[in-house]
């Protein structure tokens, strides 16, 4: 498909192609801003610009991906999301079926979710310029009163739960992106956690940190919390649980799984004595089936975080300045 | 030991006033306390009449002395011959106005001071020791803590200086009266020695933890622990720098369940034996590596293994079994337990049956447990028993490792023995404090020209190694007592060792250079030499992150002061897997396959592995597959393509297995043409390809090796002629393989050049810091 004229045409379509998709009042008004009505409690923001190749991958696409990104950015304060606003920067030469795919599945991610989309806008730049389509979407929601779920509360002795197994996502995207096929295919999580995140804080109300681990992993997030609440951690390697598939595929090419990416799981932190109950409530939501207690703070003014392997030895889980750099001797 | 020792200045010349009287005070400079040097020189003063007095300070020790000028010249002839721990450095001699009063020799109290003095490393048993802990008539009959002026343990019991009772290990128990007597009598063995103890007033063993089903307590832990070795048993003994880990050698289950508890399916163990004549029958004892074994240091030494000897379980795969001798009365004790406690000295240098597998009682990637009661929650599941006693380690240190070679020796690993003795740098500049690198962990501290290497610390991957490693530097700067005024440490963003190294100069105001890695190996030896000028450096190293991001570790350097220029490399590998490829050897020769053009053939050769097909995908793609211009990758290729070592179970294991199989198969010539060289980068392609067709293991390692060699020689001369520099270094883990380095060695040398190599430090990341300090104090 061709779009002169600077990409106009394609602009009118595009927006034609989303006031249909994401149809909804404020959108359908087509001005340049949507008018709300104010939630009520506090008003939650949060912004997030989606880049992945490829596109399309097992269990997702930019689309779905820019809609949980954000959602999921909201949710982690604790907070119902309602609305989100999307810009879209196109390349030149997308595929209008690329576009509409990707369209659809935003509109299906929100609805989903419960959100609407309710303002947007569309550039197009010149071919070579962009890799195919990027996203940012901005969210709104709502936090009730009473709920602090911010990085620097976390305590010695609380415990750390994940939501269910790491590395999906990445491991699904690396795949897909360098042409490998494993034995089982591997489907990235991407989901809106903000359900499973209200049954959470519905079973424990003090709950005190969460934080949906994505870029740089599991390893990544930790890290952030235990310095920013001046803790440390102690971590058993066998309760993180790994889907066998992306274990393998992680030992293949050499990445360590608790650095990868994930777009659906969440870590939270809760008083020892709400752990039990807040493991139960997390097994009970069907994006918490394979959550674990993985292990828990401890008072350490270097903010180790430490792994008791598999083995039975021992190791740290540093934060990592960049990409996983050869360490080995 | 090496010593640091300068001769005495020369002495004024005899002349006509030789009887006349004079008073000189003499200032004796380096590692001159607790080594009785202070009874030396009572003694030596009384010898030659002379008056006056010696005493400690915070500067070394201090006399003043008065006699007649031949009595002075001749005192100062025999300082000389210190006592065996001592290593003055320096002796600064003036002359002060005769005092009438004075009359006699007196050893005066400790002035503590600024110290510029050393503690001395941790010793074995002397020969007047031994000879008491045998003597059943003895007051230290059999006592497993005996020691003296002359020997014992030192860095591994003193918390701090002053080098004072009070601040070692010992300040618990006070000795008794015969001990206190001992003390203070200038002319016993034990005059002024901090750590003397007896059997009424001393440290005591105990038994730690033993599993249940061992049965009642006997009487004797020492025959005890006898009996539960002979039964197949482990047992943890708390050795001088830590736990250590016994079992008999020659009992192929126990040798077994060792390596299962563990987890420990190949790493070679160190073999204790009493004496030099019990490892006759094993290993090929040339006199250095025989002097090596006996030495005061007691290293684990590594010797080539006899034809035909068969250890089960000991050093797989290996052509050289690591030899320890007893390095405290404790090793000695069990030793005359299983000789049925003969009396005297005889027993000790005949051949004894017992043989015994000695390793550090470490959890893999742990430090060494020092404490008795870490050691008893470490070693659960592990020993069967554990004999602590009540006398605290202070600091951690685990056994050195080395090896005979060209009439020296080359160190492996720098601990026990070694510690803290000091180096000397190429010339003076503040005080820098060093933080190594992340495997092999060593931290390095200078001041003035002198620089001090900590204790090996290992693996920086666990928490408690961390740990260790910040007990370790404060230790030192408490014995040593210096203020570092900057940090050096690697440029790898992701080290332990560079995060620490940033903490500790936050919190101390200090400035932090980061050095490039192999830029400080090659720094470590030149500094090593003496050598202050341009020199060529060959890194032969694992990895090591390069000026331009990527993995390093073949390197051809220009090298002067801090300036490193990158003049050729070794021609990259793909690393498949990033660091799963250093751990899996058949990664890198399936690397090795897709340079040459055989990507296909990888999935075939290498079916046995599950990762095949995937890596070969990942070779085909270039994805997850950063390059590495690494030496230590290509020995791991070699390894992966003769199919000597598949995956490894410890660090370097292919490049050790690689070398003892051309070391089997002894000399071999070069592969005509295995190699190309333009425009800095060599490229050992045609080599590769040749292995892939090898079946001779043995041959093709030797030939392997010998076109190494002779391209590397090449490589080096092409660099001598742009340069016009004739001084090399080389240096890098590689460096430990004693087949390479020797024939490299042979080569430059036929060639005019000479090769510095690594002496008294390893050329490992073990002297990596030294490097660091060398070049982190040239800074301005
Ligand atoms: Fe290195
Ligand atoms: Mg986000
Ligand atoms: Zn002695
Ligand atoms: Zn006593």
């Amino acid at each position: 498909m061709v779009h002169g004229g600077g990409g106009r045409a394609m602009t009118q379509l595009v927006e034609e192609l989303f006031v249909a998709a994401f149809a909804n009042p404020a959108l359908q008004a087509l001005n340049d801003q949507a008018v709300l009505p104010p939630p009520a409690g506090r008003l939650v923001m949060a912004t997030d610009s989606h880049v992945v190749s490829p596109l399309f991958f097992p269990g997702g696409d930019i689309g779905s991906l820019a809609v949980h990104g954000t959602v999921n950015d909201v949710a982690m304060a604790g907070a119902v999301p309602l609305y989100l606003a999307a810009a879209f920067i196109l390349e030149e030469g997308l595929p209008l079926a690329d576009l509409a795919r990707i369209v659809e599945s935003m509109a299906a991610a929100a609805r989903a979710a419960g959100v609407s989309i309710v303002t947007g806008d569309t550039k197009v730049v010149e071919a070579g310029k962009g890799d195919g389509v990027f996203i940012t979407t901005t969210g709104v929601g709502m936090l009730a009163e009473g709920i602090d779920t911010g990085g620097a509360r976390a305590r010695p002795g609380d415990a750390i739960l994940l939501s269910g197994t790491l590395g999906d996502h990445g491991v699904a995207i690396m795949a897909c992106r360098d042409g490998l096929d494993f034995d089982v295919p591997i489907v990235s999580d991407s989901a809106a956690l903000h359900g499973l995140v209200a049954a959470l804080i519905a079973a424990v109300p003090g709950v005190r940190v969460l934080r949906d681990p994505t870029r740089g992993g599991l390893g990544a997030t930790l890290n952030e919390i235990a310095r920013a609440s001046g803790v440390g951690m102690r971590l058993r390697e066998a309760s993180i649980p790994l889907h066998e598939p992306v274990r393998a595929a992680c030992e293949f090419l050499g990445l360590d799984p608790l650095y990868v990416a994930n777009e659906g799981k969440l870590v939270a932190i809760v008083p020892a004595a709400a752990a039990a109950a807040a493991l139960a409530a997390l097994r009970a939501h069907p994006l918490g089936r394979e959550a674990a207690l993985i292990g828990e703070c401890v008072s350490d003014a270097q903010h180790f975080i430490e792994l008791e392997t598999a083995f039975g030895g021992r190791r740290v889980l540093d934060w990592l300045a960049g990409e996983q750099l050869p360490r080995i001797c | 030991m090496k010593s640091l020792a300068e001769p005495v200045a020369p002495l004024p010349p005899a002349d006509a006033r030789a009887s006349e009287s004079a008073r000189w005070r003499l200032r004796l400079r380096g590692q001159v306390q607790g080594v009785g040097m202070r009874p030396f020189v009572w003694r030596l003063a009384q010898r030659h009449g002379l008056d006056g007095w010696v005493g400690n300070d915070g500067d070394g020790v201090l006399i003043e002395v008065q006699g007649t000028r031949a009595a002075l010249a001749a005192f100062r002839a025999e300082l000389r011959t210190p006592p065996p721990l001592a290593r003055i450095e320096r002796v600064e001699c003036s002359e002060q106005p005769l005092q009438a009063a004075a009359r006699g020799f007196a050893i005066v109290a400790s002035r503590v001071g600024a110290a510029h003095t050393g503690i001395a490393a941790d010793v074995a048993v002397c020969a007047d020791c031994l000879a008491e802990l045998f003597d059943p008539a003895a007051r230290r009959w059999r006592y497993p803590f005996i020691n003296c002026s002359h020997c014992g343990p030192r860095f591994s019991i003193v918390a701090r200086l002053p080098y004072d009772r009070a601040n070692t290990a010992l300040a618990a128990f006070p000795p008794c009266a015969e001990c206190a007597a001992e003390y203070a009598d200038p002319a016993d063995r034990r005059f002024h020695a901090e750590p003397l103890a007896c059997g009424q007033c001393g440290p005591r063993l105990l038994w730690r933890a033993r599993a249940a089903e061992l049965g009642a307590p006997l009487a004797d832990v020492l025959a005890e622990t006898l009996a539960l070795l002979r039964g197949g048993r482990i047992v943890a003994i708390k050795g001088v720098g830590g736990f250590q880990l016994l079992c008999d050698a020659r009992n192929a289950a126990a040798v077994a369940e060792l390596r299962r508890r563990k987890q420990r399916p190949a790493k070679p163990f160190a073999l204790l034996a009493a004496n030099a004549a019990s490892f006759a029958g094993l290993v090929e004892l040339d006199v250095a590596s025989q002097q090596l074994l006996e030495a005061p240091s007691r290293p684990i030494v590594l010797c080539r293994q006899r034809a035909g000897v068969e250890l089960a379980g000991i050093a797989p795969g290996l052509d050289r079994l690591g030899c320890l001798l007893p390095a405290a009365p404790l090793h000695w004790l069990l030793f005359h337990e299983a000789a049925g406690r003969p009396a005297g000295m005889a027993w000790t240098t005949q051949p004894q049956p017992l043989l015994l597998v000695c390793t550090s009682a470490n959890a893999s990637g742990e430090p060494l447990p020092i404490d008795d009661a870490e050691a008893v929650t470490a070693l659960a599941g592990i020993a069967d028993a554990v004999l602590g006693s009540d006398r605290a380690i202070l600091a951690r240190c685990d056994d050195s490792v080395v090896l005979a070679h060209g009439g020296g020796f080359s160190c492996v690993r720098r601990a026990r023995g070694w510690a803290p003795q000091p180096l000397r740098l190429p010339r003076a500049g503040p005080a820098t404090l060093a933080f190594g690198a992340d495997l092999k962990n060593s931290i390095g501290i200078s001041r003035g020209d002198r620089a001090w290497l900590s204790q090996h610390i290992g693996d920086l991957g666990s928490v408690a190694a961390r740990r260790a490693q910040w007990q370790a530097l404060e230790h030192l700067l408490a014995v040593l007592d210096v203020q570092p005024a900057r940090v050096v440490c690697d440029r790898h963003p992701d080290f332990a060792s560079s995060r620490a190294a940033a903490e500790f100069a936050a919190a101390h105001g200090l400035p932090v250079y980061a050095v490039q890695h192999h830029h400080a190996h090659i720094a470590a030896v030149l500094a090593e030499h003496g050598h202050d000028g341009p020199a060529l450096g060959l890194a032969l190293d694992g990895f090591g992150l390069g000026d331009d991001g990527a993995a390093w570790g073949g390197e051809l350097l220009r090298v002067e002061g801090v300036h490193c220029q990158r003049l050729g490399h070794l021609r990259p590998l793909p690393l498949p897997g990033g660091d799963a490829a250093a751990r899996e050897p058949w990664r890198m020769a399936a690397a090795a396959l897709h340079v040459l053009g055989r990507t296909d053939e990888i999935a075939v050769r290498f079916a046995a592995q599950p990762a095949a097909r995937t890596v070969a995908a990942l070779l085909a793609r270039g994805v997850h597959c950063p390059p590495s211009s690494s030496a230590g990758r290509l020995f791991d290729a070699a390894a992966g393509l003769l199919g000597v070592c598949a995956t490894m179970s410890y660090e370097g294991e292919a490049a050790i297995r690689l070398e003892a199989a051309a070391r089997r198969h002894g000399a071999a010539a070069a592969l005509a043409g295995g190699w190309t060289h333009a425009g800095g980068v060599l490229d050992l392609r045609p080599l590769l390809a040749w292995l892939c067709a090898r079946q001779d293991v043995a041959h093709a390692a030797a030939v392997f090796h010998a076109t190494l060699v002779a391209a590397l020689a090449e490589w080096i001369e092409w660099a001598v002629q742009t340069s016009g520099i004739r001084c090399v270094a080389v240096a890098g883990g590689v460096c430990l393989n004693r087949v390479l380095l020797d024939a490299l060695h042979a080569s430059l040398e036929t060639r005019g050049l000479r090769l510095l190599q690594a002496r008294e430090l390893p050329p490992n990341d073990g002297g990596l810091a030294f490097g660091q300090l060398w070049l982190g104090l040239q800074q301005t």
